[in-house]
C-alpha cells in the first residue's frame, strides 16, 4: 500500500520540475531587454489609475462563506455515500434529515440576497 | 503496487510526459476542429498538415522576452504558473488508463497510483488548482488581471459544490454494483471501474451512465466540469472581450505558456474522470475480458477514444455557444445546479435502497 502512495509523492516531484524546468531553459535563451515603457502595467495604453489592491465588498465574501457551509456537507456525504449500500433505509432518512436543514440554508441565504451577484 | 524506486521513477516520468504529449496534441486538435467548424483551414504550414504545430509553438514560446511589469509582485507573479500546473499534472495520479502490461516480465501498470482515497485526492488537488489563477491575477497588479482572478475563486468554488455532490452519484451506484458484494461504495477509482463491467440484457454496458439517475449526474458533471477548468461557455475568467487576457493579461513567454498548459491539461483530465465515473473508463462489453498484453492495449486504447470524445465535446461547445453573463453564471451554478445536483444525489439514494428492499 505505501509503495503506492510513494508513487503519488515522486510524481509530485516529478510535477514540480515539469514547470520549472521549461522556465529555467527559457530563462537562459530568451532575450531581455526591458525599458520603461514596456515594464508598465497594461491599461489600454493608457497611464494606470488608482490602486489595484484595493478592499472588497462584503457581498463577495458571503459566497465563500456559502461554499464552506456546503463544502462540508458534501465531506460528511462522503463516507456515508460509501457505507451507504450496508446501511440502508436509516441511512436514508437520517441524511435525508441532514440534507433537509442544509437546504433550508441554502433557500435562507438565497432569500437573503446573499446568492446575488452585484 | 511497485517493485522499486525506479519503476516508480520510470512510470511517473512517463506519465508526465504522456500528460505533456497529450497536451500539444490537444491544442493542434482544437485549433483545427475549430477551424474547420468556422469554416477556415486551421495551422498548415509546420509540418505534414500542421503536425508539428505544437512543437512549434512550444519553441517560439521559449524564445519570447519574458516581461514582469514594475509593480508586479515579483515572487507571486513567477510562484503563481507554478502553482497552477503542479495541481493539474498530479490529479492524473490516481486515474486509471487502462490494464497491466507485462513486458519481459516486468510489469508496467497504467493504474498508476491505485489508492482508496482517490475520489478525496481528486478533489482536493482540483480545488488546489484555483490558487495559481487567483494569485496571478492579484500578482499582476493589473485591473483585468484583478479581476479576472476574483472571478475565477468565485467561480470555481461555486461550481466545486455541483462538482463534488454529483460525483457522490458513482460512490453509490458503486455500492450497488460493488463486484465483493458486500454493498460497499468505495472511493477508488479502480474500484468503481470494476464496479461498472459487464452488461444489463446482455448488450446495454453496466456504465452507470445507464442508470435511471446517472445519465443526470452525468450532465450535472460535464456542466461543473466545464466551469471547474474555465473552457468556454463558462471562460469568464479569461473573456478576452471584457478583460483583455484576464488573470493572464501581464504574463507573456513560458510563464503564459504553463497558464495554458494546467488549462487544458485539468480539461484532459476531467475527460478522463467523467469517463471513468459515468463511461465505464476502460471497459467497454466485448473487449474488456481480452487478456495479455493486447488486452491492456485495447483497455488503453477504448480509454483514449472516450476522453477523445469528451475533448471534441468541449471543444464542439466552444464553437457553438456564447459566453455567458458573469451574474448568471454565478445564479446558475448556485440556484439551478447546486439543487439539481441534491436533488438527484437524494434520488440515487432513494433508488440504491429500493433496489435493495426489492
Amino acid at each position: 500500500m505505501l509503495s503506492t502512495y510513494a508513487f503519488i509523492g515522486i510524481f509530485t516531484v516529478a510535477a514540480i520540475t515539469f514547470p520549472l524546468l521549461p522556465l529555467i531553459i527559457s530563462a537562459i535563451i530568451r532575450p531581455n531587454r526591458p525599458s520603461e515603457v514596456k515594464l508598465s502595467t497594461y491599461e489600454c495604453g493608457l497611464e494606470a489609475i488608482g490602486e489595484i489592491w484595493v478592499q472588497f465588498k462584503v457581498q463577495y465574501y458571503l459566497y465563500a462563506l456559502a461554499f464552506v457551509i456546503f463544502d462540508i456537507e458534501t465531506v460528511f456525504l462522503y463516507p456515508w455515500a460509501v457505507a451507504y449500500g450496508q446501511l440502508g433505509l436509516f441511512a436514508l432518512i437520517e441524511m435525508g434529515i441532514f440534507l433537509m436543514i442544509l437546504t433550508v440554508g441554502l433557500v435562507y441565504a438565497w432569500k437573503k440576497g446573499a446568492l446575488e451577484w452585484i | 503496487m511497485y517493485e522499486s524506486l525506479w519503476v516508480m521513477i520510470i512510470h511517473s516520468v512517463l506519465l508526465a510526459l504522456a500528460a505533456l504529449t497529450g497536451f500539444a496534441y490537444l491544442t493542434l486538435m482544437e485549433r483545427k476542429i475549430l477551424a474547420r467548424m468556422q469554416h477556415r483551414v486551421g495551422p498548415n504550414k509546420a509540418g505534414p498538415r500542421g503536425f508539428l504545430q505544437p512543437l512549434a509553438d512550444a519553441v517560439k514560446l521559449m524564445f519570447k522576452e519574458d516581461i514582469m511589469p514594475a509593480d508586479a509582485d515579483r515572487w507571486v507573479y513567477t510562484l503563481a504558473p507554478i502553482l497552477a500546473t503542479i495541481p493539474a499534472v498530479i490529479i492524473f495520479a490516481v486515474i486509471p488508463l487502462g490494464k497491466d502490461f507485462v513486458f519481459f516480465g516486468e510489469r508496467v501498470t497504467l493504474t498508476f497510483a491505485n489508492i482508496d482515497i482517490g475520489l478525496l485526492y481528486l478533489l482536493a488537488v482540483t480545488s488546489i488548482g484555483v490558487y495559481g489563477i487567483t494569485l496571478a491575477g492579484w500578482a499582476s497588479n493589473n485591473k483585468y488581471s484583478m479581476l479576472g482572478g476574483v472571478r475565477s475563486a468565485a467561480q470555481m468554488i461555486s461550481y466545486e459544490l455541483a462538482f463534488g455532490l454529483t460525483v457522490l452519484v458513482p460512490v453509490m451506484l458503486t455500492a450497488w454494483h460493488n463486484p465483493s458484494g458486500d454493498g460497499l461504495g468505495s472511493l477508488n477509482l479502480t474500484t468503481m471501474v470494476d464496479a461498472q463491467a459487464g452488461t444489463y440484457l446482455g448488450f446495454i454496458p453496466r456504465w452507470f451512465i445507464f442508470t435511471p439517475t446517472g445519465w443526470l449526474a452525468f450532465i450535472v458533471f460535464l456542466i461543473a466540469a466545464t466551469a471547474e477548468v474555465t473552457r468556454a461557455p463558462f471562460d469568464l475568467v479569461e473573456a478576452e472581450q471584457e478583460l483583455v487576457g484576464g488573470y493572464a493579461t501581464e504574463y507573456s513567454s513560458m510563464k503564459f505558456a504553463l497558464f495554458f498548459m494546467a488549462e487544458y491539461m485539468k480539461l484532459i483530465a476531467m475527460s478522463a474522470l467523467a469517463a471513468t465515473f459515468f463511461l465505464g473508463g476502460w471497459r467497454f462489453p466485448g473487449l474488456e475480458n481480452i487478456g495479455g498484453n493486447w488486452g491492456a492495449l485495447i483497455s488503453f486504447i477504448v480509454m483514449l477514444v472516450k476522453i477523445i470524445f469528451f475533448l471534441f465535446l468541449s471543444i464542439w461547445v466552444r464553437a457553438t455557444f456564447p459566453r455567458i453573463r458573469y451574474d448568471r453564471l454565478m445564479d446558475f451554478g448556485w440556484k439551478r445546479l447546486l439543487p439539481v445536483s441534491l436533488a438527484t444525489m437524494a434520488a440515487t439514494a432513494v433508488f440504491v435502497v429500493l433496489v435493495d428492499q426489492l
